[in-house]
């Protein structure tokens, strides 16, 4: 029978998997991540990318209901203290990065141009695919963001695979893969787990739970809801992590990239989090209570989270409001370029299908 | 001055819906998140959020009202004051995208990013057969070995080759092929992997999209089923949905089609199945020579190939030039035995039961045209067709079923682009349309042969 979805209010914060009865227990474990201590520059870093997350997606909520976006647009509203928080700790250029299809946030948090991201979302010619991708299928070589997948689990193997590479290479990099407490029921994700244990590559596997696959919640899909547990039968260690708070992330990521740095093997950290927004534009949501959702926004919003720490961190509200202006520029700006650019030209039909010529 | 409230589309394929219920009054203050108005699509109920702050001023649709099309006003907003970003001429024009109304009011639309221009710059032409100089020793090699040497060749040659797979390294490949290449590349470049097909071909998937360049073995391709997805959506896709931004060059390689006695599950030709999808290469050789040079250009090339072997095969031995650097060009299919009446179009072990049948037919007096297709796609119908001109007969041989098949296409363009120069209808010579059985006389019966590939050419030869 189907249990109540309302979100555990306890989130563990940084809670390590215990190891299970039997386990080796002088297996070496990662340590108890402790909150990054940013400093005010970083903290305003934190709140500006947070904030264009946020309204950057809510301007593509708007241009979907405008029409201006079709088919399925899935909105990182509420989850965006997880990518700001992984991504400001990896090395641009060296680590790598690959996700789901929810992939606008990872990469705006990578630094790539929100004109070339909205351009993609309404299929224009000068979108990061060249409009042929659209919100699932974005891609950065440049950036060593590898996308935007459309078919849920199959980045974890991708990223696996990417793990692969940086140790073939022997570049020093780490992949970090993400996926949804959805695809951590998918096969292929253990399939994963296993090699890249056995491998030891350098991956972190970041689960980013927002409680609801779709419209059905973790503990009527999940077996085992405590997410960060499901690499221990592959002896990757488990990290849970309050993802709603910042800093919390920061902390953890720090530590799972000094345990795959120091020839570890892979980690996994679970960030528990939330969606405002349905899985898709199209989402009526009837599997959750309006004040669940409020409740959430209200007590838990990580941007709020991260304005209180500037203000205590010293910062004054115009700063904070001038960072504010300055966002509703740039995706203002960032909304009518995707609204004006061209179509891609009908030729555009058939390039790209093969790189080379036969 | 107030934003529109447009009608919004609440899935794809919405035009217009009901406006249910409204939540909100005129002169409300509303921010963003709060629901405004619940909304009947065709399929469900859906809450229509506020995006903007501001209060509600003049509400124009009342609730109750049905087929209100997307984006029509239903109400208007005041919005927060002294924000450039929510300008009200833009938002009560938002243009519908029409390929049109494109003249660009803001600026040249950027290039798509990155490593895209560079790729382009390592573009490499097509090659054509290269010319065996006189005097060239051959040396009979079986298909086995040819394979192995030309990944052992590529390996050499780049260091970002590398060969993963079942059974691949210390058991020397379940049926040989990769036999000797631990022993040279070592464990890094020999990988075994776990009995997991979907996650290596993820794994070797990914790789590529990292920059190296995978050759991920199956140990039977009847078992790459499991790992289709990876095929297909990861791999074949990706260069068109990142806009030519992202590569992926990795060989899907292992033995296809029908063993011995080994039943249903394990007896299956994928070379339709593969050749069906965009953005993927082919290749299915018959002989010796051409298994190494189409592996080894399936390595070099910067497209995800899946390239299909036979165990049947895996042991014949041909005749192979001794050369340095034998590499074949994809996409051309090859006439194997030249003739005047009837053209026989055939890849993989079909291409031996042609051979056979062509033989039979010429104590006959008829005087067959064999051609290896090699390539299933890109499919070389150029060269089946010019032979049509000469023979004016075709009969395809396709150790495979019927329906949907390598057969059918070939039917389906010499119709199309070859049908006044056909004398006869063209014929298939396939497996019979059923799951391979087990039983030995019922195996033999499903399977093709080169008795019924000689019956179908005189058939179309009205002898």
């Amino acid at each position: 029978m189907a249990k109540p979805t309302t979100p555990r209010p306890s989130r563990a914060k940084a809670k390590a998997a215990a190891p299970a009865a039997g386990a080796d227990h002088n297996r070496p474990r990662p340590e108890t991540p402790t909150d990054y201590k940013a400093s005010k520059e970083e903290l305003l870093e934190f709140y500006r990318q947070m904030v264009l997350i946020r309204r950057f997606e809510e301007k593509a909520g708007q241009l979907y209901g405008l029409g201006l976006i079709g088919g399925f647009c899935h909105l990182y509203i509420g989850q965006e203290a997880v990518a700001v928080g992984i991504q400001s700790a990896l090395t641009p250029g060296k680590d790598s990065v690959i996700t789901g299809y929810r992939d606008h946030g990872h990469m705006l948090a990578y630094g790539i141009d929100p004109k070339v991201i909205m351009a993609e979302l309404t299929g224009r010619e000068a979108g990061i695919s060249k409009g042929k991708g659209g919100s699932m299928h974005m891609f950065s070589v440049e950036h060593k963001f590898y996308g935007g997948h459309g078919i849920v689990g199959a980045q974890v193997s991708l990223g696996a695979g990417l793990g692969f590479a940086h140790k073939y290479n022997d570049d020093g990099g780490v992949c970090v893969a993400y996926f949804g407490d959805g695809a951590a029921n998918q096969g292929q994700v253990y399939e994963s787990f296993n090699m890249a244990e056995l491998w030891k590559l350098p991956i972190i596997f970041v689960i980013e739970n927002n409680q609801y696959a779709m419209g059905t919640s973790v503990n009527r899909a999940s077996s085992e809801d405590q997410l960060y547990r499901r690499g221990e039968s592959f002896r990757i260690p488990g990290i849970q992590v309050d993802g709603m708070d910042v800093l919390a992330v920061r902390g953890a990521t720090e530590e799972a990239l000094k345990w795959v740095q120091g020839g570890n093997g892979p980690i996994l950290l679970e960030m528990k989090t939330y969606r405002y927004r349905g899985h898709s534009m199209s989402d009526p949501a009837k599997y959750r209570s309006r004040e669940e959702v409020q409740a959430m926004r209200d007590k838990s919003d990580p941007i709020e989270g991260v304005k209180k720490y500037l203000l205590e961190a010293g910062i004054g509200e115009d700063q904070i409001k001038q960072i504010d202006q300055d966002i509703r520029k740039q995706v203002s700006e960032a909304a009518d370029f995707a609204e004006t650019s061209p179509e891609p030209e009908m030729s555009e039909l058939y390039t790209d299908v093969l790189v080379e010529q036969y | 001055m107030g934003i529109a409230i447009k009608m919004p589309a609440l899935s794809p394929t919405m035009e217009e819906g009901t406006l249910a219920k409204w939540l909100v009054k005129e002169g409300d203050e509303v921010k963003s998140g709060d629901i405004l108005a619940e909304i009947e699509t065709d399929k469900a109920t859906m809450e229509f959020e506020a995006v903007d702050e501001g209060q509600i001023g003049k509400i124009m649709i009342a609730e109750g009202t049905e087929g209100v099309k997307v984006g029509t006003v239903i109400a208007e907003m005041a919005g927060e004051g002294g924000e450039a970003a929510e300008a009200p001429a833009q938002q009560e024009e938002a243009p519908a995208p029409k390929a049109d109304a494109t003249a660009p009011k803001v600026e040249a639309p950027a290039k798509p990013e990155g490593g895209a221009a560079k790729l382009a710059a390592e573009f490499r032409p097509a090659v054509q057969d290269p010319a065996i100089p006189e005097g060239t020793e051959f040396v009979k090699t079986s298909v086995r070995e040819a394979l192995r040497d030309a990944m052992a060749e590529e390996m050499r040659k780049d260091e970002r080759v590398f060969v993963m797979g079942e059974e691949v390294a210390e058991y020397q490949g379940a049926y040989k092929v990769t036999q000797g290449l631990l022993e040279e590349f070592g464990a890094k470049r020999v990988i075994d992997t776990p009995i997991t097909e979907y996650g290596f071909a993820g794994i070797g998937t990914g790789a590529a999209m990292g920059g190296l360049r995978p050759i991920v073995e199956f140990m039977t391709f009847n078992f790459a089923m499991q790992a289709i997805d990876h095929i297909i959506n990861s791999a074949a896709k990706t260069n068109y949905m990142s806009g030519g931004q992202m590569r992926c060059p990795v060989v899907f390689r292992g033995p296809n089609g029908a063993a011995s006695r080994v039943a249903a599950q394990h007896s299956q030709n994928y070379g339709p199945w593969y050749a069906s999808v965009p953005g993927l290469i082919v290749i299915a050789p018959y002989d010796a020579a051409d298994a190494k040079g189409l592996l080894k250009a399936a390595i070099r090339s910067e497209d995800p190939v899946v390239f299909l072997e036979n165990e049947l095969v895996y042991g014949r031995s041909f005749d192979m030039p001794k050369l340095d650097d034998y590499v074949l060009p994809i996409g051309k299919a090859r006439i194997v035995k030249a003739g005047k009446d009837v053209t026989l179009v055939s890849y993989s072990i079909g291409v031996g039961l042609a051979l056979d049948a062509a033989q039979a037919l010429a104590e006959e007096g008829i005087d067959a045209e064999v051609i290896d297709l090699r390539t299933l796609r890109p499919l070389d119908t150029a060269t089946v067709l010019e032979s049509l001109k000469k023979t004016n007969r075709i009969v395809v041989v396709e150790e495979g079923w019927p329906t949907c098949s390598i057969a059918s296409e070939i039917a389906a363009v010499v119709m199309e682009k070859g049908f006044d120069d056909l004398d006869a209808p063209v014929l298939r010579v396939t497996n019979e349309d059923v799951p391979l059985p087990y039983a030995a006389n019922l195996e033999k019966a499903a399977l093709i042969d080169a008795g019924r590939v000689v019956a179908a050419a005189r058939k179309v030869c009205y002898k």
